[in-house]
């Protein structure tokens, strides 16, 4: 039994057929990317993992845990993480700050009226999101107004924040679009270390083939809203199938 | 029945000066992006532009009539208005009489040239700010032109009476069959009604038929794209200001001889307009038109004396009650699009 | 102390002095000389100067922190100061049942309204709570007239029960009191051609708008203070990383109700009588201005707001022409009459005229307030000193 489990989904928008008959089974602590040429759902499909779009019928299964029609901070509170295309941090707070808030959620759930303590008494958030800090290599800019940093750093903040809270389950939608080439090797190696430094499950939605056959375990192909395959990557490559897809989108 | 046609009518006047106004409202933030505070004082100072031609046109000199005297015996001071002396007693008293439709003239050229320099002299600068500071910069905005039209016109209402022609009533019953004087209806507000129903056509027409209306339409659904269209949007948006002021504006004048202006009727009358405008939907022009007439007649409604008994104080909040209700089952309102200010 | 750090106990301590001290301080110029005027150290006037205060500290916690703009806190405002004005007509004349019945009774009024008004943000939001408040105005004025007693105000009679007080033998209206301390009882100080007086009822304010920064302060240094400036920056992310915005929107919101209902139930502890127009939305706007003024999302920016546009509405409206050609007289007569002619518009009934003006310049110049431009100042003093070395400070406003 995989951590997440998609059966039967399917999702019309009008006449258009989004997501249809998606079966996917992802294996706890691997690297399982989702691939496809545009328009092939991928962003529907991630919609429906973080519980924002309901399925026409089907079901969405983690640790067996239906996440269906569950608000985000529900589906945080299960174990899931997400890192958004661009990058969503708290711009106006400081570094340190925005990977404490993570480290609060974790501890005191998604709400607590915790008006009377102070900040700085605790002691233990402060410790933890210093040392997730230093993990990801920003630790001297702890202080920084977030919404200041580079680009590339605001995503290693975003890392960050998801990380601290230890997820089972790490959703990335494209987290590297629309960044140079540097940057972009950049963030395999920092996904690579973290993967190397402990056990996560991650689902990497990706336009980028350099990054998939960098990170993926997994890979399945989407195309027109059904999943075509799903291989390794070594399998996918010379995949008569894949190729179809995808030159059937443009002359890649 | 008879009272239900009442209340109708009766909400029809009210309701055109709620849909003027947020017809002006959603003009200026579906095109600009800008939420307007300052559009009720536009409403109130076209209202002041009717008291100023009234002012002007009775301009008087005075002259000492020898031949008359005053209850002291002392000899009678004659006011006589300029526009007499110019057209003569029967034209200069006509004209008198219609000051307040006359005072169009004046208002159009001052309200646009009040809503270019609102535009260009500080709205421009707030299109990239946030939501509140557009909000708070408008609001301090409306609290200057309302100081500013009390400093000169002082804080009581001033009536300024319809002309003559108009200031009967309409036995309007008759004419569906009823019997006299059982719906009756002042002229001034079908004329009122039928004004804003020109207006509302004149402003849809020129969006649906000019170029003009066409960019300011494909601005409103999509501004990017249409810069980079290489047009000068930004040209055409302060036009648009200028005309939303000039809406807002007739639709003052012509509200006098119904609501005697002061000062700040402006701000009750731009609240129940952003009322109007979010149940309308926000950003949809149909949408605050529909919205103004059915609040307004809404209104009336509840101002009936049976409703009243029935449920005490409900005429002064039912438009704030339905504003509540649909935000919060329909917040997009009754006909707005799709994204627009959502959050 | 008081689990504040070195640079908020430091302020606190700052503020605390220049509250306590303020009939002193307010009043610099001798009773009697033509500065006399500009003296701010009477008790009605530094009473309004705290009760907005707290009023103000109230609405930062939710403007301030998560950005949420209600242009209906005068509602709570008002329903506070009739709640006090209702316990002293029922219960007592003893202001500390009145106060605790008017922050109760607003912070109901907050929850129901907040619990509405908040599954919406943004503009949305804003013309919520206005509609609230335009509601409870317009309520104020006729169904429930019974409650408020319509255009005339709420009052005290002289057939009022006072379950508490009811002993006492009527002679005339009863003063409003804290066991036994009355309100108005002002004690009266003379030195050297100084005045100055200390009053019960300031210092009662006072104390209490202590307290109530204290509070705020610990609200701002909290988690749950971060989580409210984390909803101002990033909803989205703030729901995608476990938290759910809406029982800290609403609790910011119940809170600044609270503190909107202790200043009206202050202010009609200081005068008992309660009238519809304290909840009017301009009165909503003054303290939307009160705090943007004194920088939004500060700690204590709202109190200099506070205090800054209750000294200058007092100021300018007693100011009137004749003052003014006093202070131009030094000018040749012409000049006189055309300097008086040009800043009359202004003063007087026209303090609303510059109250909207500066309303507007604060917006588009200083958005961070008087405490931004103060740290601007400050910046450049500094950069003065340091010469050419000094590097351009990078630190984020607080």
């Amino acid at each position: 039994m995989g951590i997440l489990e998609v059966k039967g989904v399917n999702k019309r928008f009008g006449g258009l057929q989004a997501l249809g008959d998606v079966n996917l089974n992802i294996q706890e602590n691997t690297v399982h990317a989702i691939i496809g040429p545009n328009g092939a759902g991928k962003s529907t499909l991630l919609n429906v993992l973080v519980g924002k779009l309901i399925p026409d019928s089907g079901s969405v299964l983690f640790n067996g845990q239906s996440v269906l029609g569950r608000k985000p901070h529900e589906i945080n509170q299960m174990g899931i993480s997400r890192v958004f295309q661009t990058p969503e941090i708290f711009g106006d707070l400081s570094v340190i700050e925005n990977v404490m808030i993570p480290c609060f959620a974790k501890r005191d759930g998604a709400y607590r009226l915790h008006a009377f303590e102070s900040v700085g008494a605790e002691d233990s958030i402060v410790a933890q999101a210093e040392t997730m800090l230093a993990d990801v290599g920003m630790l001297e800019k702890r202080d920084m107004h977030a919404g200041s940093l580079s680009r590339g750093d605001k995503r290693r903040l975003e890392m960050a924040m998801c990380l601290v809270q230890e997820p089972k389950l790490l959703l990335l939608d494209e987290p590297t679009a629309g960044m140079a080439r540097a940057d972009t090797n950049n963030t395999i190696d920092l996904l690579k270390e973290i993967k190397a430094k402990r056990d996560i499950t991650m689902v990497i939605i990706e336009h980028d083939m350099h990054v998939v056959f960098s990170l993926a375990q997994r890979i399945t192909v989407l195309a027109q809203g059904s999943p075509l395959v799903e291989e390794t990557p070594e399998n996918i490559k010379g995949h008569p199938k894949v190729r179809e897809a995808y030159l059937g989108e443009a002359q890649v | 029945m008879d009272a239900i046609i009442i209340q109708i009518l009766n909400g029809l006047d009210k309701g055109s000066a709620y849909a003027l106004i947020a017809l002006g409202l959603t003009l200026i933030f579906g095109t600009l992006g800008v939420v307007n505070f300052a559009h009720g004082a536009l409403f109130m100072i076209g209202a002041f532009c009717a008291v100023t031609m009234q002012k002007l046109l009775t301009l008087s000199t005075q002259t000492i009539d020898p031949e008359k005297v005053d209850f002291l015996g002392k000899p009678l001071v004659v006011d006589t208005p300029y526009v007499v002396n110019w057209f003569g007693p029967e034209t200069g008293a006509a004209i008198i009489d219609w000051a307040v439709p006359l005072a169009i003239l004046l208002a159009i050229p001052v309200m646009i040239l009040i809503g270019f320099v609102m535009e260009r002299g500080l709205i421009k600068h707030f299109y990239k700010r946030a939501h509140a500071d557009q909000i708070l910069v408008t609001f301090g905005l409306a609290i200057v032109l309302q100081e500013i039209i009390k400093y000169f016109y002082g804080a009581n209402p001033i009536p300024s009476p319809a002309p003559a022609v108009f200031r009967g009533s309409l036995d309007f019953g008759v004419w569906i069959g009823f019997e006299a004087n059982q719906i009756i209806y002042p002229y001034w507000r079908l004329v009122y009604f039928a004004f804003s129903a020109v207006i509302i056509g004149g402003v849809f027409a020129f969006l649906q038929f000019t170029t003009f209306g066409m960019v300011v339409r494909a601005g409103m659904a999509d501004r990017e794209t249409v810069g980079i269209l290489g047009i000068d949007i930004d040209k055409r948006f302060t036009l648009m200001f200028g005309l939303a002021a000039a809406v807002a504006g007739v639709a003052g004048v012509m509200y006098v001889p119904i609501l005697s202006p002061n000062y700040n009727m402006g701000m009750d009358f731009l609240v129940l307009s952003f009322v109007v405008v979010v149940v309308g939907g926000m950003g949809s022009l149909p949408g605050a038109v529909l919205a103004g007439f059915l609040l307004g007649i809404l209104q009336s409604f509840a101002s009936m004396n049976e409703i009243k008994s029935l449920i005490p104080g409900i005429d002064q909040i039912i438009i704030y009650l339905v504003a509540i209700i649909i935000l919060l089952t329909r917040p997009r309102g009754l006909m707005g699009r799709k994204g627009v200010m959502e959050g | 102390m008081l689990k504040l750090d070195r640079k908020d106990t430091l302020l606190l301590v700052i503020v605390a002095l220049m509250t306590l001290a303020a009939p002193i301080i307010l009043n610099p110029f001798p009773t009697g000389s033509a500065l006399a005027q500009f003296n701010a150290g009477y008790p009605d006037l530094m009473q309004r100067f705290v009760i907005y205060g707290i009023f103000a500290i109230g609405f930062n916690i939710l403007f301030g922190l998560t950005g949420y703009l209600s242009f209906g806190h005068a509602a709570f405002l008002g329903v506070g100061s009739y709640s006090a004005v209702w316990m002293f007509k029922l219960l007592s004349m003893n202001v500390l049942p009145a106060i605790v019945f008017s922050v109760i009774i607003a912070g109901l009024f907050a929850v129901v309204i907040g619990y509405v008004s908040l599954r919406r943000s943004g503009i949305y939001f804003s013309i919520l709570t206005l509609a609230f408040a335009q509601m409870s105005f317009n309520m104020a004025y006729s169904v429930l007239t019974p409650i408020t007693n319509g255009e005339t105000g709420l009052q005290l009679t002289l057939n009022d029960p006072r379950i508490l007080d009811g002993a006492r033998a009527a002679t005339g209206l009863p003063v409003t009191n804290l066991f036994g301390f009355e309100m108005r009882s002002t004690a009266h100080l003379d030195i050297a051609g100084w005045g100055f007086d200390f009053s019960v009822g300031y210092y009662l304010s006072a104390v209490i708008m202590l307290l109530a920064f204290y509070l705020s302060m610990r609200i701002f240094r909290s988690p749950f203070g971060l989580m409210l400036r984390a909803i101002k920056s990033n909803q989205n992310r703030l729901s995608y990383t476990g938290l759910n915005a809406r029982p800290y929107t609403l609790a910011a919101f119940v809170i600044s109700g609270m503190y909107a209902g202790l200043a009206g139930g202050l202010l009609a502890a200081m005068d008992p009588l309660a009238g519809a127009e304290r909840m009017q939305w301009t009165a909503s706007g003054e303290v939307v201005l009160m705090t943007i003024l004194g920088g939004a999302g500060t700690l204590i920016g709202p109190v200099l707001g506070a205090g800054f546009i209750k000294y200058f509405e007092n100021i300018f409206s007693k100011i009137n022409d004749s003052i003014l050609h006093q202070w131009f007289s030094f000018m040749p007569d012409g000049i006189e009459d055309f300097l008086v002619t040009l800043v009359h518009p202004f003063i007087g009934k026209g303090w609303h005229l510059t109250l909207g003006l500066l309303f507007m310049a604060v917006v588009i110049f200083l958005p961070g307030g008087l405490v931004e431009g103060g740290q601007r100042i400050g910046r450049l003093f500094r950069r003065n000193k340091a010469g050419d070395t000094a590097s351009p400070a990078t630190t984020p406003a607080e």
